[in-house]
């Protein structure tokens, strides 16, 4: 099997996983609890806790486990909004956030009355600074822009955007869940941000969400004292305690990691250059994980499932949203038309990926465009 | 007081009765269907007679077997029954039992003497054990809508009685009618079609034609999830997969765009008769409905039905989508069928498909390209799957 889809989810670390299968058949008790086995187990989760911070540069009180960045996404957005819902109503993000962003915000809109600003992108998939500073008004109390887009790969100005956003009231949230292990992340000045595990070889099911200490944020789920009471629930102590190892090990590869990925993202572009009817929707600008690209004559779909058969798996649109019929809503936003955006393929690679693979990848690509595509005749 | 343990079910032959000389052979076949229904309930044991078939439970809980039955074509109507003696006193005594167990507060006691040398007549029978529950219990007597309905039937060795009868599927005993070839498309109509073909007493095999990459291995699970939900009313059925993908790519470059679908539903038939012939399959059996897609008007009915001499079952011709829906909703396939995959025919929507095809036209059309070839590409390359109604959950669950 050849795996390009790795912005969808990845393969558990081995080491990981050892650990994580340990812990599962050894250590049961629950964290809260009061006798030598649930604090051994607390004492543990907590010092997954503070590496993680240490990683992040933030104090551990500012991080919580969450069961993935989905949650870490809806609790972050609703939880602020809710607790500002007196000091303003306004909101402001891009229109190519993730589904768990979006439909979180459509829910304010329509349910709870909140005003939200769609931003646009650029034909490379870039909010630009100077909207963000347009956009903002006295009364917006929260501004959310993703780091990484997941289905571009456009990386956008979270340093610049994050210093107007520091001079108005509102909070910054960055959606970090394709920057991690890929790109350097300086949490100063952003107040909150989500992060997933599996998308760094870690465990599904789980996440991050990192509050600075002078946000005040409501809880989506109620419960006990649990991470400090913003999110209620017996803690998933095995799988929070492997993320300090999952981190310290997605950052230890980074550098050489997206060293080779870069060799990988070349030579996939220039391999696709020389088809014809190949058109680039990704910017030469974006993550190296990421190649978005539209071939013509044949639809998404035809060319998963001829992929699918080769055993190579690739993605349409986001994979959170791969069961609908519409058209990526990203591609759409930066101007790429209906037509083309049904046809696009999102190769995402990681450092396992290798040269024979995207050489392989190209043959079949060719093989396919020539038996089932439109204009072969 | 204690409780009735139920020990039979007591199943009544439908349609069957009007069958003169046919009727052993029914009554065998649909006594062999139930027993293949309950081949995983192996303490059962069943007793024929020439109206009726006994289950004896053996202790087992007839809970899922009352469930089963349901599905069975050919039953009329079961009943779970208590076996007594042919003695009035037993009879009353569990009669009563049963009738206190209980909460309807009207009921009516209906005798069959099967057996003419009992001392009592029927009447009298419904006499005697009404007067006991009248005297013990505060229910009433309706014959004309009692909610509560104490069958007795008695007989030389034993007498039956009973109080929960459920009708039944009612038709054929699936194999007394053959066997036939259904065109299973993965849409609303055709598991309906087959439903019905089934209930007529005819067992199917099932033809799907699948279109890689144009069609996804998520539609062709989707047409074998169908199968299995319909699979029930015979204990399974065998579909035949056949890669499609170069006999339409071939229609596609020598056949004018309005013509290729009426091209392919006929390159469809060819193949299925092959398919069906091979199998002992005598008809073939589709989802066709009239005049609900452009293929599927008289005149392209004439047209594809031209190139076989097999006679082609549609059962629901006639249908309005309404009635075929709720007939999906109610055999359980309708919310599979509205998944949302490209099928076969969906993949190259021409823009203008001919209403009105002519014979004479196909066949020049289907003169430009050596068919038969690809036809029996098709054929040898077909997929044989054979579905069961569940699927056996390994260690994983």
């Amino acid at each position: 099997m050849i795996y390009f889809d790795s912005a969808s989810t990845t393969k558990l670390n081995k080491e990981v996983l050892d650990t994580y299968y340990s812990l599962l058949v050894k250590s049961f008790a629950n964290s809260e609890s009061l006798y030598d086995a649930g604090m051994e187990m607390n004492t543990l989760m907590e010092k997954s806790r503070a590496s993680v911070a240490s990683f992040l540069h933030v104090a551990p009180q500012e991080v919580f486990f969450t069961s993935g960045a989905s949650e870490s996404n809806s609790a972050i957005i609703k939880g602020i909004a809710f607790a500002n819902k007196n000091k303003g109503k306004h909101i402001i993000t891009t229109q190519v956030e993730h589904s768990s962003v979006m439909n979180a915000y459509h829910q304010l809109e329509e349910e709870f009355g909140y005003e939200v600003a769609y931003l646009p992108v650029n034909e490379e998939g870039v909010v630009s600074v100077e909207d963000v500073k347009l956009a903002l008004r006295s009364d917006t109390i929260l501004v959310s822009i993703m780091y990484v887009n997941n289905e571009s790969g456009a990386i956008m100005p979270i340093d610049e955007i994050k210093k107007i956003v520091k001079k108005s009231n509102a909070v910054f949230h960055v959606d970090c869940v394709q920057a991690l292990g890929k790109l350097s992340i300086d949490l100063k000045d952003i107040d909150c941000a989500s992060f997933s595990a599996h998308k760094i070889n870690g465990l599904k099911g789980s996440g991050l969400l990192v509050k600075k200490q002078h946000i005040h944020m409501l809880p989506l789920i109620n419960g006990g004292q649990q991470e400090m009471g913003l999110r209620g629930g017996t803690a998933n102590a095995p799988t929070n305690i492997v993320w300090a190892k999952t981190l310290r090990l997605a950052l230890e590869h980074q550098a050489s990691a997206m060293k080779k990925i870069h060799e990988l993202n070349q030579l996939l572009r220039n391999e696709l250059q020389k088809i014809e009817g190949i058109h680039f929707n990704s910017s030469d600008r974006a993550i190296d994980t990421i190649l978005n690209f539209s071939v013509s004559g044949l639809t998404s779909e035809v060319l998963m499932n001829a992929l699918n058969a080769k055993e190579i798996c690739v993605s349409a649109q986001s994979t959170c949203s791969s069961k609908s019929k519409s058209a990526s809503h990203v591609l759409l936003a930066m101007g790429i038309s209906e037509e083309a955006a049904n046809r696009s393929i999102r190769i995402s690679l990681c450092e396992e990926n290798t040269e024979e693979e995207i050489r392989f990848f190209i043959q079949v690509l060719k093989e396919s465009i020539k038996k089932y595509g439109t204009n072969r005749v | 007081m204690e409780q009735i343990v139920y020990n039979h079910i007591l199943v009544r032959f439908g349609e069957l009765s009007t069958k003169g000389k046919n009727r052993n052979e029914f009554i065998r076949k649909l006594s062999d269907n139930i027993r293949q229904c309950c081949s995983d309930m192996p303490d059962l044991r069943y007793e024929r007679t020439h109206d009726r078939l006994y289950i004896h439970l053996n202790g087992m809980d007839p809970n899922p077997l009352m469930d089963r039955l349901k599905d069975v074509f050919g039953i009329s109507s079961y009943s779970l029954a208590v076996k007594v003696e042919s003695d009035i006193e037993a009879i009353k005594k569990t009669a009563y039992q049963m009738s206190i167990q209980s909460d309807e507060d009207t009921f009516k006691v209906e005798t069959r003497r099967n057996d003419k040398q009992f001392l009592m007549i029927s009447d009298e029978v419904n006499r005697a054990v009404a007067t006991v529950i009248l005297k013990n219990s505060d229910k009433k007597v309706d014959v004309h809508h009692p909610k509560l309905r104490i069958q007795i039937e008695i007989r030389k060795e034993c007498t039956y009685i009973m109080c929960w009868t459920v009708k039944g599927a009612q038709g054929y005993p699936v194999g007394v009618g053959g066997k036939a070839l259904l065109l299973l498309s993965g849409g609303i109509d055709s598991p309906v079609a087959g439903y019905l073909t089934m209930k007529r007493g005819v067992e199917i095999e099932a033809v799907h034609f699948a279109s890689p990459p144009y069609t996804s291995n998520a539609a062709k699970q989707k047409v074998l999830d169908l199968a299995s939900k319909i699979s029930g009313y015979q204990g399974k059925i065998k579909v035949h997969v056949i890669p499609f993908t170069e006999a339409q790519l071939a229609i596609y470059e020598n056949c004018d765009e309005s013509y290729a679908i009426t091209i392919m539903r006929r390159m469809m038939v060819r193949i299925a008769e092959r398919i069906a012939s091979a199998n002992k399959c005598l008809a073939l059996v589709t989802g066709e409905s009239v005049g609900q897609v452009a293929s599927q008007t008289l005149e392209s009915m004439q047209t594809i039905n031209d190139v076989t001499k097999m006679p082609i079952l549609r059962p629901v011709v006639t249908y309005d989508k309404i009635e075929i829906i709720e007939l999906a909703k109610k055999i359980g396939t309708y919310e599979t069928s509205i998944l949302p995959f490209e099928d076969c025919c969906t993949i190259f929507d021409p823009k203008n498909p001919v209403t009105k095809p002519k014979i004479e036209r196909a066949v020049k059309l289907e003169e430009k390209f050596d068919f038969e070839s690809l036809l029996d590409e098709c054929v040898k390359n077909e997929e044989v799957i054979v579905v069961k109604p569940v699927k056996e959950n390994k260690n994983l669950f």
